[in-house]
């Protein structure tokens, strides 16, 4: 029943990835958006990292995509014009690098799968109480260097919105 | 572990190859942003899928530290469309093609 529920989860994410890449619009891309990020939580929550699934919820599906949306209706992109020229050699070009590496990574999956062993039975360090303990024990420099980083990101983002640059 | 990493690794390299396909295709900044974002969640699904695989935390503290990176990269990267938009009137990015103007 779980790994089907898996394959149902992965189906969609896939489905709602590529979707997002060949819609026109940029808001039907941001809505598909949001529903693979959702199907991604419930693969995180089968994959018992319960933490990370509220957390992908919370922070992609409600701060990043309201984030989005916002700046796609305040610059009022509505549907993508078509291209008067189309690029042959350009889509032809991408096309076939995204082929290439698809296949190359599936081949070495495929060919040296022999290094993978039984995983674990029991999962123990899927909860909140684990995680934290790790981020502010072991990963603690990390842990404040990204809270830097935020403040970077913070400083960086009003002087940017500034009106004169 | 519910099914095998492969399928989980396998899963990621979809995603991972969408978003690199929406990059490589898309002439819209947004989308492509977008499509950076699918790129990030792919890496962060690999890796929640080894931290289950190897019983060990230091995956998901990976994908908590992709998430805050992601956080920040969306506000200044959308600042930085907006601000592009500001000046060009576009956010196709054939036509923002010089630095200066």
């Amino acid at each position: 029943m779980l790994p089907l529920l898996f394959y149902f989860a992965a189906a969609i994410a896939v489905g709602t990835a590529i979707s997002v890449v060949l819609s026109r619009n940029a808001v039907y891309s941001a809505i598909l958006l949001v529903a693979c990020f959702f199907s991604l939580a419930l693969i995180y929550l089968l994959l018992e990292a319960y933490f990370l699934a509220v957390l992908e919820i919370f922070i992609y599906a409600g701060a990043i995509m309201v984030l989005f949306l916002f700046v796609i209706m305040l610059l009022n992109l509505g549907q993508e014009k078509a291209q008067e020229h189309f690029r042959y050699l350009q889509r032809g070009l991408s096309l076939f690098l995204v082929i290439v590496f698809f296949l190359g990574v599936s081949l070495i999956l495929l060919s040296d799968s022999s290094v993978l062993h039984q995983s674990h039975e029991t999962f123990s360090a899927g909860g909140v109480k684990v995680l934290g303990e790790a981020l502010f024990t072991k990963y603690l420099l990390p842990f404040e260097v990204a809270s830097l980083l935020l403040l970077v990101a913070l400083i960086g983002t009003v002087y940017l919105a500034k009106q004169k640059i | 572990m519910i099914v095998p990493l492969e399928h989980v690794v396998a899963l990621s390299l979809a995603i991972f190859s969408a978003g690199v396909a929406g990059v490589l295709f898309r002439r819209n900044a947004i989308t492509i942003f977008m499509s950076i974002e699918l790129m990030l969640n792919a890496v962060n699904l690999a890796l929640v899928g080894f931290s289950r695989y190897y019983n060990s935390v230091d995956g998901q503290v990976f994908v908590f530290l992709v998430m805050t990176l992601a956080a920040a990269e969306v506000a200044v990267g959308l600042a930085i469309i907006i601000a592009v938009y500001r000046n060009r009137q576009t956010v196709n990015i054939d036509e923002i093609n010089l630095m200066k103007n």
